[in-house]
């Protein structure tokens, strides 16, 4: 297959020797654990570079993507769940989980192609498409990310904010709000310090699971921006048939999804006292 | 003038199957350093009243009407930005339940210093250090290791006892206490109790408390409202309603109280209840709201509702018969 349709068979039997491909799958699997452990994904197949070095290329598109996104998100959904559970049954409540509905159910590239047409070709506020370095400067490097992380993060808002609004009409039900107001506490504070911080282990769980959503969507937008990013790497490297290069993305991706679950087992310690391990 | 002059109140919520008139014109007042209780069984409106001099009934469905004057300012007229200060300074409340009542994230000291930075303007140190002083205050040892813990780690007397100082902190007139006891074992009953006569008397505040134990209101207060179906039956100084009670309906609370060793001499007594249920507040009460559980009803209860009378010297009821049952009662 990679040495294409008209290969002989000692060609083909070359290129199994050279991969290793001749040995037993048991010790074959070992040694790539062995290698990983050691740092090394591999060498491409297509490009005949380290899959490390090819990943390290690509890693800050995705990882400025997958932050800014995060940022975005959380920034704007805590506060309308919130708003929405405080003003529960109100057209605002209704207008916020509507508009949520809505962003969980539009696909990202149609969200994405909708607000690059809207906002790069008739406004030109932003750039279509690419990505600048953050090497290039603060201020193009937010301006490439805007689009595509608005557009990955409608659906990662649409979800925190329904979580945050349920976790919240739980909490503001609860005995200690009641308290809290015969305090004379502000409706500002109730909220925030009162209420936010009791609803916070099933938000900061959902936005945990929410991290698998953004990497799926990663690849998506990262297509509809042309972000040169892990997203897109490992979509060329599918259709090129460059193993190495997609099990050492997916690898990276499954570790960092671990890495962001542990974390918020440990976020769980911090606003809940009565969690400990 | 009193403290707080409750005044024709009527707190209803409007439900999908019509009006529940929880309070419906309850009128009582309380002087500076008073204790009154509100008694009544359940679903008689006693927290309904607290919650409305709190103004913490949500609206809607909740509407509160008449006047709560306290120290001549009607509360139902202020804003709510006005009634916030008032709560936790001038009037602060402790509830039920201390096992949920209190935030579970936060730091009890935190919480008892909440309200003094609020109303006080303490910084957070001050406001640490008064709240370790206040939980000395309620009796609570190592105060200043128990303000740094949270409520799960304390047990439900030492919660009510925070809650206590919490509603204390800022020195109060007026504290009112929604069954502060009923939640807890009778040991740290009689504990807190103690506590909060110790306490009133150094703080000076006035306190209403709502029970439906009768044993708790002849420990604490000096006067007594009984409520019934969402309104005032009876009203009258403690030694009087227990020694005469006018209203049958207190007559049956009272008959209601099982007594201690009851059950041990001989043939046991069965306990006394007040037959039926309390009337649905949603439909209008034709006569006295009692008459469908009063045994001495007659046609004239179920047709006329009567009205509050001082049957004795600051004895109110509002019964037909008071006097003359009373008469029969002792003959």
């Amino acid at each position: 297959m990679i040495a294409g349709d008209q290969a002989s068979p000692e060609d083909v039997e070359k290129i199994r020797a050279g991969l290793g491909l001749d040995r037993p799958y048991l010790i074959r699997f070992f040694e790539w654990v062995g290698q990983i452990l050691s740092g090394d994904l591999g060498t491409s197949i297509f490009t005949n570079m380290p899959v490390t070095t090819m990943i390290a290329q690509r890693v800050e598109p995705t990882l400025s993507l997958m932050i800014v996104t995060l940022i975005i998100a959380v920034g704007v959904a805590v506060p309308m769940g919130v708003v929405a559970a405080w003003k529960a049954d109100t057209w605002v409540d209704r207008s916020a989980m509507a508009f949520a509905v809505f962003g969980f159910s539009t696909p990202v590239f149609v969200v994405g192609y909708l607000i690059a047409y809207v906002f790069a070709l008739k406004l030109g506020w932003f750039p279509v498409q690419g990505y600048k370095p953050i090497s290039a400067g603060v201020g193009p490097w937010i301006q490439s990310l805007i689009l595509p992380s608005v557009t990955l993060a409608l659906v990662y808002i649409a979800l925190i904010a329904r979580i945050t609004r349920a976790a919240m009409l739980d909490v503001l039900g609860q005995d200690y709000i009641r308290t809290a107001k015969a305090k004379g506490v502000g409706q500002r504070r109730i909220l925030f310090v009162h209420g936010l911080k009791n609803a916070a282990v099933p938000i900061v769980t959902v936005i945990g699971i929410g991290v698998a959503l953004l990497i799926g969507g990663a690849v998506v937008t990262e297509s509809v921006f042309a972000i040169p990013g892990l997203g897109r790497l490992v979509v060329d490297a599918i259709l090129r048939r460059d193993y190495p290069v997609i099990q050492g993305v997916v690898l990276l991706f499954s570790f960092v999804y671990v890495l962001v679950n542990l974390a918020v087992d440990l976020v769980y310690v911090w606003v809940d006292p009565r969690i400990r391990y | 003038m009193p403290l707080l002059e409750v005044d024709r109140l009527q707190t209803h919520f409007r439900t999908p199957d019509g009006v529940n008139r929880a309070v419906d014109g309850v009128s009582f007042h309380i002087d500076k350093g008073e204790t009154l209780a509100v008694v009544g069984e359940s679903g008689c409106g006693k927290s309904v009243t607290a919650m409305s001099i709190m103004r913490l009934i949500a609206e809607p469905p909740g509407r509160s009407a008449g006047e709560i004057r306290f120290e001549g300012k009607d509360l139902l007229k202020l804003s709510e930005k006005e009634m916030r200060k008032i709560r936790g300074d001038d009037i602060s409340m402790i509830f039920q339940e201390p096992m949920t009542s209190l935030n579970p994230v936060l730091k009890v000291g935190r919480q008892i210093g909440e309200s003094l930075r609020l109303h006080q303007g303490l910084g957070r140190a001050a406001a640490e250090d008064k709240a370790v002083e206040m939980l000395r205050l309620v009796g609570i040892p190592e105060p200043k290791r128990r303000a740094g813990e949270y409520p799960h780690q304390l047990s439900g007397g030492m919660r009510q006892r925070v809650m206590i100082a919490m509603a204390l902190a800022c020195s109060p007139k007026l504290l009112i206490a929604d069954e502060p006891t009923t939640a807890l074992d009778v040991t740290i009953q009689a504990q807190i109790l103690d506590l909060m006569r110790d306490l009133k008397q150094r703080v000076g505040a006035a306190i209403l408390i709502i029970t439906h134990d009768l044993g708790v209101v002849a420990e604490v207060a000096d006067r007594v409202v009984v409520m019934y179906a969402g309104r005032k039956v009876e009203e009258a100084p403690v030694n009087d309603l227990f020694a005469d009670p006018k209203h049958p309906y207190t007559r049956g609370l009272l008959g209601a109280v099982p007594k201690l060793g009851s059950s041990l001499d001989g043939e046991a007594e069965r306990l006394a209840e007040i037959p039926g249920i309390v009337p649905s507040l949603k439909k209008k009460i034709e006569g006295c709201v009692f008459a469908s559980r009063c045994p001495d009803a007659e046609d004239v209860c179920r047709q006329f509702a009567p009205a509050l009378e001082e049957k004795a010297p600051a004895h109110l009821a509002a019964c037909h018969f008071s006097n003359r049952d009373a008469a029969e009662a002792a003959a």
